[in-house]
């Protein structure tokens, strides 16, 4: 069990690529991080450096008190677990477990019962004495699992450990790395670019891009209150409706579209403005409302239901981009029908026109 | 209807249909007859003349049943041979096994970070075994090998050709040097094989790097190992003929040779057809016992895959 700690850590590959530019992040004890961002955007690098299985170009890794830049990872005290589960093919289950403790000297009758232990909470006992090959992609998952918590580690550290599996049975396991991380208590630091997934598991979510962090937070902080325009598209599913503006007299000109009836308020040319799928509400054709936040005029392009609720695709008349409106499953919209939409003003974020931030 | 399987390119089984049943076989036909002709023949040729005493002008055989091979194994020049092809053997296999694994390990590390060196090791490949193998022979010639003159330094005076030891230590040293590119290049693509992430996982489990080395790497490469050691067999066995006729220029004397080297030495210079048949049927036996040995290890053998 331990805090983590990165002071401004960058990684330089070969080549020059700078894949991380200066991260920072204090990780609780027992607390549980998702790096969340989009393929190539650096997750991994990171969590390889606190791994220790690449080297930091500069700044500075803590785990506990230890600075560790330079200490070995079979010494770090943390547990990995792969994408690909990495799982040792000439060797059976059981001793996959009890590897990592054999080499650490541990006692024949403790690596038992460490095994047995974390076999029973996965529920692999039956495969001990088989070889990985022998395993369904779910059973070499736990195996995997199992290897990580039977070290009993100061720290967890995934790397899109659920991307190889089918979707049912990666909702089961999500569900199941979350008991399993609230049961032991351990810092865990979990890499996906599922935005569903870092959601669910996070207790604090780091939204990276680039190799910069965009926002830390808790997942709902950071679903209601977007840093910017790139966590407000990467994370919400279907993403946040983005609209960019510039500034009409008192009100706001669609770019290369019509005048929106909103406020004008922030003192800037060029803004970007963005409503969630649900928070766009139909009303009726015609009616005033002085108050909201947003008034859109759209046509509807096509209705997507998809069991719980349904989706309106809808275009602006004189261009813009398409919106998406979250709407009950017994809406009956036709393709070509005549929307009128409102937002509540507390539901409409503000970014800037430029760099993207949250005004 | 017969299904012919094709090979398989890049994944893509291709299958072709032959409406009548003789193009098949005359496809097959080329390959038979070189199969019979260079190989059928003259074993059977061999096996035969093995349980005859031939005339060495050539007029008539006599059959003597397993005379040739009573003579052959209980001679003590063959026993003398039979050591020296086993020492070599042995000393061929581990030696050119050993060092080619150490170099592929080292260039496995190098080649992990950078791709770039990798194209340029492919030329090694392609150019290094019939190289080296010249390259080997040259350095331990008796006159303007090098080799001969940096031990020379050292004060062993070698009598290549002459002295049994120098001769032999030549002969091994040629032929370990000639057989290391082949199997570095089995070695190192074994090991670019094995997943980068297993030795990550196996490099948080355990510090030490020779004991990773012996419990992860190595047993993975056990499949590639076990192959190797078969055809290094067979080529400290049956392959270094050259190696050993050029470094004897075809004064066998005293030398060392192989058993192998001996079937040609009675047959073709002591004119001792029926002797060396005999020979030679044993070194078929010898091939045999290797090759159902080498499938039923390629079979048991688990593919990690
Ligand atoms: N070994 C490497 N050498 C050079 N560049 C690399 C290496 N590994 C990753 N990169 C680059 O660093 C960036 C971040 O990679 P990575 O951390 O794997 O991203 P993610 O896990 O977020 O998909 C990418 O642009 C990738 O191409
Ligand atoms: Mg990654």
């Amino acid at each position: 069990m331990a805090t983590i700690t990165l002071d401004s850590v960058r990684k330089v590959y070969a080549g020059n690529v700078e894949a991380v530019k200066g991260v920072s992040i204090d990780i609780q004890d027992g607390e549980f991080i998702v790096l969340v961002g989009p393929s190539g955007c650096g997750k991994s690098t990171l969590l390889r450096m606190v791994a220790g299985l690449e080297d930091i170009t500069t700044g500075e890794v803590k785990i506990g008190e230890r600075v560790v830049n330079n200490v070995d990872p079979a010494d770090r005290d943390i547990a990995m677990v792969f994408q690909n589960y990495a799982l040792y093919p000439h060797m059976s289950v059981y001793n996959n477990l009890a590897y990592g403790l054999k080499n650490r000297g541990m006692a024949k009758g403790e690596i038992d019962r460490r095994v047995k232990e974390a076999a029973r909470i996965l529920e692999i006992g039956e495969y001990l004495d088989r070889k990985p090959r022998a395993l369904s992609g779910g059973q070499r998952q736990r195996v995997a699992m199992g290897r990580a918590i039977v070290r009993e580690p100061a720290a967890f550290l995934f790397d899109e450990p659920l991307s190889n599996l089918d979707a049912k049975l990666r909702v089961q396991m999500r569900v199941e790395i979350k008991r399993l991380q609230k049961s032991l208590g351990t810092t865990s630091v979990y890499v996906t670019h599922d935005q569903l997934e870092a959601m669910t598991l996070a207790d604090r979510l780091v939204v990276l891009n680039k190799g910069n962090i965009e926002q830390i937070g808790a997942p709902i902080e950071v679903y209601d209150r977007p840093a910017s325009t790139f966590v407000a598209s990467f994370i919400g599913s279907p993403a946040m409706n983005l609209l960019p503006v510039s500034a009409n007299g008192s009100g706001l000109q669609l770019e290369g579209g019509e005048g929106l009836s909103g406020p004008n308020t922030y003192g800037r040319d060029k803004y970007t403005v963005g409503i969630r799928p649900e928070h766009l509400r139909v009303v009726d054709a015609g009616s005033s409302h002085p108050d909201a936040g947003l008034s859109l005029d759209l046509v509807v392009n096509v209705l997507e239901p998809v069991g719980a609720e349904s989706f309106v695709y809808a275009s602006f008349a004189k261009g813009g981009p398409e919106m998406v409106i979250r709407v009950s499953n017994h809406a009956r919209y036709q393709p070509g029908e005549k929307l009128q939409l409102i937002a509540d003003a507390q539901d409409v974020h503000f970014f800037d026109g430029g760099n993207g931030k949250r005004i | 209807m017969v299904h012919a399987r094709l090979v398989r390119f890049g994944g893509a089984m291709k299958k072709v249909q032959f409406n009548t049943r003789s193009v098949p076989y005359l496809l097959l036909l080329p390959q038979l007859s070189i199969v019979a002709i260079f190989f059928l023949w003259p074993a059977a040729e061999a096996v035969r003349s093995s349980f005859y005493l031939e005339d060495p002008f050539g007029f008539g055989a006599t059959f003597v049943g397993f005379d040739n091979f009573i003579d052959t194994v209980t001679s003590s020049d063959y026993a003398r041979v039979a050591r020296f092809t086993t020492v070599f053997t042995l000393l061929v296999t581990f030696l050119s096994l050993g060092i080619a694994l150490l170099l592929a390990v080292k260039a496995d590390k190098v080649l992990r970070g950078a791709s770039s060196y990798k194209t340029l090791l492919m030329w090694v490949y392609a150019v290094a075994p019939p190289v080296a193998g010249l390259i080997g022979v040259m350095m331990f010639d008796q006159h303007v090998g090098p080799m001969v003159d940096f031990f020379a330094l050292f004060g062993w005076e070698m009598q290549i050709g002459v002295n049994y030891f120098d001769t032999g230590f030549a002969m091994t040293a040629t032929a370990i040097w000639k057989q290391i590119p082949v199997n570095f290049i089995f070695f190192l693509s074994g090991l670019q094989g094995i997943s980068k992430s297993v030795q990550e996982a196996a490099s948080i489990d355990c510090r030490s790097g020779f004991r990773r080395f012996w419990t992860v790497t190595f047993p993975l490469l056990a499949p590639t190992g076990f192959f190797l050691l078969i055809i290094n067999i067979t080529y400290a066995m049956f392959d270094t003929f050259g190696i050993i006729d050029v470094v004897l220029k075809g004064e066998p004397g005293n030398n060392p040779v192989t058993l192998v080297y001996k079937v040609f030495l009675d047959g073709f210079r002591g004119n001792d057809l029926g002797g060396s048949s005999a020979q030679s049927v044993i070194l078929m036996i010898l091939v045999f016992v290797l090759t159902v040995i080498q499938f039923r290890l390629i079979e048991r053998r688990v593919h990690y895959t």
